[in-house]
């Protein structure tokens, strides 16, 4: 099956849009590539290639994992589904 | 698939292999560059590597300054080197260095003689090199002649998935053939810094990055006026959706595969622990850090990109890979190798870093990258403070 979205590690809470572009309300194909699992999920936002996804529901304070690793910190809640960027995660190092 | 074992290269005086044969003009100073350039106009097959540096720069700097100049002549892909300088005295420094691997190498200074006669009298010279360095062969190296350095660069989240980790795979094929590795970027790796040191072949060696990379990291917070948002990570990141430094670095470390580094070098220094992984001290910006890893003497680079990066270098070949099929698309003709269909899951990593290593090959034995052909020759010192 087609793969929209590709997430690194399980315990990560984002994933990355690997199709052109996913539309709001799409059913997605998620791949988790740590242990080649499948998962699905449906999109709440416009979200281009290479962009993030929230696999979860996230609060303000909460860390970004991708990798399996911290990534930055969430600045504004983020619904299961919306686009995760510059405008809801700041780092944590500068 | 099985990795050849051996490539075509050029064989030099000091036991080393270059994938090219050039003939510099290299300036010591930013002055002489019209005096170079003006060489490398007169004899055709040579290129004058113009700078900005190279006047009352002292300490830590200075020697910087002569490290990259001298390395850049020793590098093996280059058969030969005309030096030219305002001042004799730091001109001869460059040409002894550089003489000390036995290739043909004469310095030259413009004081007393000025621009007319020294140019005259450096193309005689430049017209000999060249015409001697035309009649080298090719000749069968073993692949551990290969000097092998990566850096990414305008990098999206495909890098970080895919084409980095091409990288990586191609690492850990490569390794065990005894070939020598560089990576570098310093600042690139903040966020993950902790898990890179973990990578260290040594705890000394594990030590020794965390002291180079935490001195870099209290220079960025001392000079920072922002959280460096589209400087690092770039506006050009930022719009191929990487978010944070952080997520930035996780995604640059991928292009190490499982390889540890077994010490880490000084900007420009030459690794002289052996085969292996060495990791640099670098800036992160594309032409600096290329330019460093071929004065240490590198001879062919791999540079993942994902929005598109086109940087080239002077005289060490480098290799572009993407995974961003957008990027495919729009500028194909700055891509050597494309591994986007990693993405749509019809390629599998094992196989990318296969197709990796047989573009890495034709480059070696003489095919142009893309950025060679397109004339990119980006040759830029770094500075690491103001002059005197």
């Amino acid at each position: 099956m087609a793969t929209d979205i590709i997430i690194h590690d399980k315990k990560d809470n984002v994933g990355v849009v690997v199709i052109e572009k996913i539309t709001p309300k799409q059913d997605c194909a998620c791949w988790i590539m740590e242990d080649d699992s499948s998962t699905n999920i449906q999109s709440l936002d416009e979200i281009p290639l290479g962009h993030k996804i929230a696999m979860v529901d996230l609060n303000e304070g909460d860390t970004i994992l991708k990798y399996g690793h911290d990534i930055g910190k969430v600045v504004k809640s983020i619904k299961k589904g919306e686009h995760v960027h510059v405008h809801n995660v700041k780092t944590k190092k500068w | 698939m099985e990795i050849p074992k051996s490539f075509l290269g050029y064989k030099r005086e000091n036991g080393r292999a270059g994938t090219r044969n050039h003939v510099i003009i290299l300036p010591v100073d930013d002055i002489s560059n019209a005096c170079a350039e003006a060489v490398a106009n007169n004899i055709k097959g040579t290129i004058a590597l113009p700078h900005s540096y190279g006047r009352l720069q002292f300490g830590a700097d200075l020697e910087l300054h002569f490290r990259t100049m001298i390395g850049t002549g020793c590098n093996p892909n280059v058969a030969a080197v005309i030096v030219i300088g305002i001042e004799p005295k730091w001109t001869k420094k460059i040409v002894d260095g550089i003489a000390k691997t036995g290739k043909p190498v004469e310095g030259f200074h413009i004081e007393r003689t000025g621009d007319i006669g020294t140019t005259m009298k450096a193309s005689k010279k430049a017209q000999e090199f060249v015409m001697w360095a035309s009649e080298k062969q090719r000749e069968e190296c073993p692949m551990s002649d290969l000097w092998i350095s990566v850096k990414c660069g305008e990098s999206d989240t495909t890098s970080g998935l895919a084409a980095n980790p091409t990288v990586g795979n191609l690492m850990d094929k490569l390794e065990p053939l005894g070939v020598h590795l560089c990576f570098g970027e310093t600042s690139e790796l903040t966020g993950a810094e902790q898990v890179c040191a973990t990578r260290g072949a040594t705890k000394e060696a594990s030590e020794k990055f965390m002291k180079t990379w935490s001195s870099y990291n209290d220079f960025i917070l001392k000079e920072a006026t922002d959280d460096l948002s589209e400087s690092q990570p770039t506006a050009g990141n930022i719009a191929g959706g990487l978010t944070t430094i952080e997520e930035k670095a996780f995604g640059n470390f991928q292009k190490i595969g499982n390889c540890k580094f077994i010490d880490v070098l000084e900007p420009a220094e030459e690794p002289t622990k052996g085969k292996g992984l060495y990791f640099m001290d670098t800036s992160s910006a594309a032409a600096e850090c290329v330019t460093l890893q071929a004065a240490a003497g590198f001879n062919i680079h791999l540079f993942p990109t994902g929005q598109g990066n086109i940087v080239g270098n002077p005289i060490e070949p480098v290799v572009k890979l993407t995974a961003n099929p957008l990027t495919v698309k729009g500028m194909g003709e700055h891509i050597d190798c494309d591994v986007s269909k990693i993405l749509s899951r019809e390629m599998n990593l094992s196989e990318a870093g296969d197709e990796l290593i047989k573009t890495t090959l034709r480059v070696a034995n003489g095919r142009l990258t893309c950025a060679e052909a397109l004339g990119h020759k980006e040759f830029v010192m770094t500075k690491l403070y103001r002059s005197a």
